[in-house]
């Protein structure tokens, strides 16, 4: 391996979804022959079948790459991949903590989009220098021209320089190497200092256990040295250390100031080596941590359920599982009347939620039920304690509530400018308040609103997408509590209160929503041997009605000839789909209905 | 109760065209195989009279196809051979005819052979509908079968209606209704028309009009109150009969009583095991083996067998079948659907009503389990 700190340069590379950012960086891997072309498959550093699917990148990827550069040196590059979306925003910042340069993608026919400006903020306040680059260059609907001063004139940095490339083609991807050695500054650091490493990702390996990767920003590590956690205060022996290259770990035994590298000291958990912790040596630690951590904050909750409650346990198992790499998915038993044994589960955003749902179903082949998510909401009691409430059902009773707060965002929608009206439409729907608007050129305009989470929570990416053909962008973030005019909705479905389906909204929003949930329960509960009214109710009084018709006819009119058999078939299947079927009362509630309030929006 | 007597049934797989509705196994233009299909019966009598070691029937039934179709001598030759394997004594012997043609001489044949029930198709007593059911018969050939077959000495005599067929209004059902009372019929069997897949029906039902849901309900319930006021009580979700002429075969298979059944896709229940003549005339003829569907007789097929019946499940039943009274999850499932109207509990048992019998496919096992 070289060495010299003079030769390394650690960079990551930003971008909105779709704009390239992993096209790019498997250019850079051909590049520096970093993987055997056969060995080259698109987007390697998207590992997970998802991640591919849906083009964005969930977890952080680091890769060592050495570049042989027109002045004749070899160049290490350590290449650090981002997450893409809001809801990765905190491993995001880590990311950028220990780079010392960016690589912002923007595409040439697409623009600025939302995220591209709140990770180029997220760049700037850690101090990165930000080299631009226009991809895509060979699409017809590609403006670099027009995209570069888009550059200059949104986010206010140079942007003569920028190379127009086409990481699909490869087009100048050799100009934005030259660009990182010329313009990202090699790691600063103190050797003689003692170690002081920054974790900005994790992964679980069978063999290994927790593999850490850090930056080393001071000091220096070897194999066999016990580092400590300095937040979560846990000790542990080092394995191993290295580099890890596209395709193998290279051992090096050492990893000094300045490096990117990873660490495995059979560390058993995720949880225990956290993302944004500071790694220290435990005989001589550093005196103050990097700055900066902050645990793991699960924004959004929801129960999963197993549709078939045999499988409770598998689900547990399965989630257990994925919290092995997954520090900031939190979960915890919950008990439904409705829907049996399950989880309350914890989630950095929506879009984690997702990702988790469909890993579980896909990875696990579990057969899930959800409940509507929900955000957690700050009720102060009139006896003056405050209570924070992430679940409907122990929503307090209204007649002990002084006062209720919901969070609140700053969220900013990048849309072409004739979707404007949609946005705001929809955005005054979703109770958000205006704070301003600002044209990002000519055709396309940044929306600003202030909206509250539980709204953005529920289904409002689909809402978004639909009313603006998929043009816009939206990225939030958290901005605090405010007071609200909060209300419990609950349902009664023949006049029970059916537990999974409450849910905590804004007053004014609770009649629209009771109705569309009554009318969605009727459409997916079938007929039963008596009329079923659905019900939604606040706080005791019914805003919204529906009824499901009592079955009238299903019968077998003749047992013929004793044949028999069809009936009996009949009855052995019935009592065995008996057991899939939601039992509630007398009611049966098929998987559909619970699934079926959660898409609200027409 | 069971009196130890088996009840025969003889399936005639004979039509002179198949109505677009049925599913049941029937062929036409098969003459030829009527003879060898009679010997095949009679053998088949003979094989089951050996295995059951002079156990006596006292019900025979012939059904179908059209039974008629074989004429009076092959559907005596049957009988004599029941006969003499398995005693008919007191016996209730019934023959289904479909009508058309003039069938005196056949009834005034078998009466004397000893068949002492008819069960006719009538279907309807309004052309229209008999015309959209395919039906190859018209009201007025029905009215005469009946009318041959009293002159021939029958007393006891069904008659088959239809109910929610294209067309029918509770008006004409009240009409089809009353024509049975007019025809002295002891016995009325009302079947809700049921679509099944393997049928002309089945295969276009898009194109059909038949009664929504909640109509064909409606009339069922017409059909009920109807034949009621004329003196036919119901007994079982589809059949009404006067005073003292329910159908004492049909009973044994409500009862879950034993019974054999011979000819191509006739059902048996016997010791325990309910097993079954495939469809297939030829194969029947050539070689006649049955298949096992298994065990029978348990509680939940008892039950629901009983169920189908006014008399409903009563604890003295249960307690006479299987030493116990109805299990207490049971009855009290039972007593949960009494206010919704659709079940009648009472100190010894419970029953499903009329509205409990238009949804018994769903009311019976959410009341058994």
């Amino acid at each position: 391996m070289l060495s010299g700190r003079e030769r390394i340069r650690n960079f990551c590379i930003i971008a909105h979804i779709d704009h390239g950012k992993s096209t790019l960086a498997d250019r850079m891997l051909e590049l520096t022959k970093s993987v055997p072309i056969r060995e080259m498959e698109n987007q390697i550093l998207d590992d997970m079948d998802l991640e591919r699917e849906r083009g964005i990148t969930i977890k952080a990827h680091a890769v060592t790459l050495v570049y042989s550069a027109k002045d004749g040196c070899d160049y290490i590059f350590n290449l650090i991949d981002t997450p893409g979306h809001v809801d990765f925003n905190y491993e995001v910042s880590r990311s950028l903590a220990a780079c010392e340069g960016a690589v912002l993608v923007v595409d040439a026919s697409q623009g600025i989009e939302a995220q591209t400006l709140a990770n180029t903020y997220l760049a700037s306040d850690a101090g990165l220098e930000i080299i631009p680059v226009i991809n895509k260059i060979d699409l017809p609907g590609a403006q670099p021209e027009k995209v570069r001063g888009e550059i200059e004139d949104v986010i206010g940095i140079p942007a003569d320089e920028a190379p127009c490339i086409s990481a699909k083609l490869g087009t100048n991807v050799g100009k934005v190497m030259e660009q990182i050695v010329k313009h990202v500054p090699p790691p600063g650091g103190d050797e003689a200092a003692p170690f002081k490493a920054l974790i900005f990702d994790s992964y679980y390996d069978d063999y290994k256990g927790v593999v850490i990767h850090v930056r080393v920003m001071d000091g220096r590590v070897k194999t066999g040295d016990v580092i400590r956690m300095m937040a979560t205060g846990g000790e542990f022996t080092v394995t191993e250390c290295g580099y890890m290259r596209a395709t193998h770990f290279e051992p090096s035994g050492e990893l000094s100031a300045g490096e990117v590298g990873v660490i495995a000291a059979s560390i058993k958990a995720v949880r225990q080596a956290r993302v944004g912790d500071t790694v220290t040596l435990s005989s001589n630690p550093a005196k103050e941590p990097l700055p900066g951590y902050r645990p793991a904050q699960p924004m959004v909750f929801c129960g999963i359920y197993p549709a078939d409650g045999a499988k409770y346990p598998d689900l547990r198992d399965a989630l257990d599982k994925l919290q092995l790499n997954d520090a900031s998915l939190t979960f915890e038993p919950e008990t439904s009347a409705a829907l049996g044994f399950g989880f309350r589960c914890g989630f950095l955003g929506l879009l984690h939620m997702e990702i988790v749902q469909e890993r579980l179903e896909r990875e696990y082949l579990l057969d899930i039920i959800t409940t509507a998510p929900s955000v957690i909401y700050k009720i102060t009691l009139t006896d003056g304690t405050t209570v924070s409430i992430d679940n409907p059902t122990n929503y307090p009773d209204p007649s002990k509530i002084a006062r209720a707060e919901e969070p609140i965002t700053d969220a900013h929608i990048f849309t072409p400018k004739d979707y404007v009206g949609n946005i705001m439409e929809l955005c005054q729907e979703r109770r958000g308040t205006f704070i301003d608007m600002n044209y990002i050129d000519a055709d396309r305009v940044d929306v600003h609103y202030e909206l509250p989470l539980n709204e953005i929570i529920y289904d409002f990416f689909d809402a978004l997408k639909s009313r603006t053909r998929g043009y816009a962008s939206l990225d939030y973030e958290l901005k605090g509590y405010r007071e609200s005019r909060l209300v419990k909705l609950d349902i009664l479905i023949n006049g029970e209160t059916v537990d999974a389906l409450s849910f905590i909204l804004h007053e004014d929003r609770a009649y629209a929503k009771a109705r569309k949930m009554a009318q969605n329960l009727k459409e997916n509960i079938p007929r039963q041997l008596f009329e079923v009214p659905i019900q939604a109710c606040v706080g005791g009084r019914i805003i919204a009605r529906e009824t499901v018709k009592a079955m009238r006819k299903d019968v077998l009119a003749k047992c013929y000839g004793g044949d028999i058999s069809r009936k009996k078939k009949l009855l052995e299947k019935q009592k065995e789909g008996k057991k899939r079927m939601r039992k509630l009362g007398s009611v049966d509630i098929p998987q559909e209905a619970f699934m079926s309030v959660l898409k609200l929006d027409e | 109760m069971s009196n130890g007597n088996l009840g025969l049934y003889v399936h005639v797989p004979f039509c002179d065209g198949k109505c677009p509705y049925c599913d049941f196994y029937s062929l036409r233009g098969t003459d030829e195989l009527m003879d060898a299909y009679t010997e095949a019966v009679i053998s088949c009598l003979r094989h089951w009279a050996g295995v059951l070691g002079g156990r006596g029937a006292d019900t025979m039934y012939f059904g179908g196809g059209t039974p008629n179709l074989i004429g009076a001598g092959r559907l005596i030759k049957i009988l004599s051979a029941a006969r003499e394997l398995f005693g008919l004594e007191n016996a209730e012997i019934t023959a289904e005819v479909n009508p058309g043609g003039d069938l005196y001489p056949f009834f005034r044949e078998i009466k004397a052979a000893g068949v002492n029930r008819l069960s006719v198709g009538l279907q309807s007593a309004n052309d229209g509908e008999l015309l959209l059911l395919g039906r190859r018969h018209t009201a007025e050939q029905a009215f005469k079968a009946f009318a041959d077959a009293k002159r021939a000495g029958f007393d006891n005599i069904s008659a088959d209606l239809m109910l929610a067929v294209q067309g029918q209004t509770e008006e004409s059902l009240c009409r089809s209704a009353a024509a049975c009372g007019r025809l002295g019929v002891r016995h009325v069997s009302a079947y809700l028309l049921q679509v099944e897949p393997h049928t002309v029906y089945g295969k276009n039902r898009a194109g059909l009009r038949l009664p929504d849901e909640d109509t064909a309900a409606a009339l069922y319930i017409c059909a009920c109150v109807e034949l009621e006021k004329l003196g036919f009580g119901q007994y079982e979700i589809s059949n009404f009969a006067q005073k003292g002429f329910k159908s004492r075969h049909n009973l044994k298979y409500w009862h879950c009583e034993e019974y054999l059944g011979v000819g191509p896709s006739a059902h048996s229940f016997i010791n325990g095991r309910r097993f079954h003549y495939p469809r297939g005339l030829r194969l029947f003829i050539e070689k006649g083996t049955a298949q096992d569907d298994g065990g029978g007789g348990g509680f939940d097929e008892f039950a629901m067998l009983a169920l189908r019946l006014t008399e409903g499940l009563s604890d003295g039943g249960c307690l006479a079948r299987f030493g116990r009274k109805i299990p207490p999850h049971v009855a009290d499932a039972a007593k949960a659907y009494e206010k919704a109207g659709l079940t009648s509990c009472s100190a010894g048992g419970f029953r499903f009503t009329r509205k409990g019998f238009l949804v018994s496919n769903i009311l019976t096992p959410a009341v058994l389990f």
